[in-house]
């Protein structure tokens, strides 16, 4: 705080005092306000903040990419996988790979994962392309059907994967595979799918 | 039939309950027909100096020679002349305390290699 010395008068008074030149708010606002609000006085961003309040979850710290997910829910629970990175909605984008077991490039929520103390090296995999929107159903439009054509089969398209996510998921993998070659066992490891067996216990295991 | 193992001064034992479970302590003295004070000593077992109750206490085999109220500094040097940690590692006890901790220790994929070796194992034995 500024502070002005001012001269006092008066044998016992000290001769001078500090007086502050700024008073500071008259009033004090009613409620705390986080010193981490979204813009502060300075009007500066915090982007932990604005991911809060969207519902972003923060990456455990015990998630890196090469970190291998245990994945707990969906189509391929009891899989294993690997983390690559994570997107901007907060979903982790993982791969199997799928040359090894099957599960593709893919978004899991990390609630529904268990992260070992495993890593495979994915220093040499580019994923800069993939975010949310890659992975967004196409929208297609709705037909209208005239009378004549009410019974008639739709002409179905391919569901099968495109040739560009193919060749996508190709690239990946053959990066990921130099990392998982390096390890012995880690691809059958990849392979083999999680289960407790009797007498585990799954809060005091290590993973 | 006799009791081999006793509460007496210098009796090496296993504290089974409690903050310090799972390590080696000396007996140093008898309190009453409850409690006895303890050593581990500290800079071996980890365990301080303090009473402690003897349903707590595991008796072991083992015995290290010392006066009663030996100090930390007296049985600290009983301990490693005598080497009593490598002699209740020895110990069918201590092995299988050892395991067991190794075991527990063991993350995803060193559990899958297990499995993997075990297999392997079973399978020889199988054919032979």
């Amino acid at each position: 705080m500024p502070a002005v010395e001012k001269k006092i008068g008066g044998a016992k008074n000290g001769g001078s005092r500090k007086v502050e030149t700024d008073k500071g708010p008259k009033f004090y606002a009613a409620d705390d306000i986080s010193p981490l609000a979204s813009t502060g006085k300075s009007g500066k961003r915090n982007p932990a903040r604005e991911a809060k309040s969207k519902g972003i979850a923060k990456l455990r710290s015990s998630i890196t990419p090469g970190t291998v997910l245990i994945l707990l829910a969906g189509r391929f629970r009891g899989r294993r996988a690997v983390f690559l990175k994570q997107l901007a909605k907060g979903l982790l984008l993982v791969s199997g790979p799928y040359c090894v077991n099957g599960i593709p490039l893919r978004r899991v929520n990390q609630a529904y994962c268990i992260a070992t103390s495993t890593k495979v090296d994915v220093g040499g995999v580019d994923c800069k392309k993939f975010d949310d929107a890659y992975f967004a159903k196409p929208v297609t439009k709705k037909v209208k059907k005239d009378g004549k054509d009410f019974l008639k089969e739709d002409a179905k398209a391919s569901t099968g994967p495109s040739e560009a996510r193919a060749a996508d998921q190709k690239a990946v993998d053959d990066a990921m595979m130099m990392g998982i070659q390096k390890v012995p066992m880690l691809a059958a490891y990849l392979k083999s799918r999680f289960s407790l067996s009797k007498g585990d216990k799954p809060h005091l295991m290590k993973y | 039939m006799s009791f081999k193992r006793h509460v007496e001064i210098g009796r090496v034992c296993l504290i089974s309950f409690g903050p310090d479970m799972d390590k080696l302590c000396t007996v140093v003295n008898v309190i009453d027909n409850n409690r006895v004070l303890v050593d581990g000593p500290e800079p071996v077992t980890g365990v301080h100096r303090h009473a402690i109750n003897i349903g707590r206490l595991q008796l072991t085999d083992l015995k290290v020679k010392c006066k009663l109220n030996a100090s930390e500094k007296e049985l600290k040097a009983v301990w490693t002349s005598d080497g009593i940690m490598a002699k209740w590692e020895e110990t069918s006890q201590g092995k299988k305390r050892k395991v067991r901790a190794m075991r527990a220790s063991t993350n995803d994929f060193e559990r899958f290699q297990i499995q993997v070796a075990k297999s392997k194992r079973s399978a020889i034995r199988k054919s032979k």
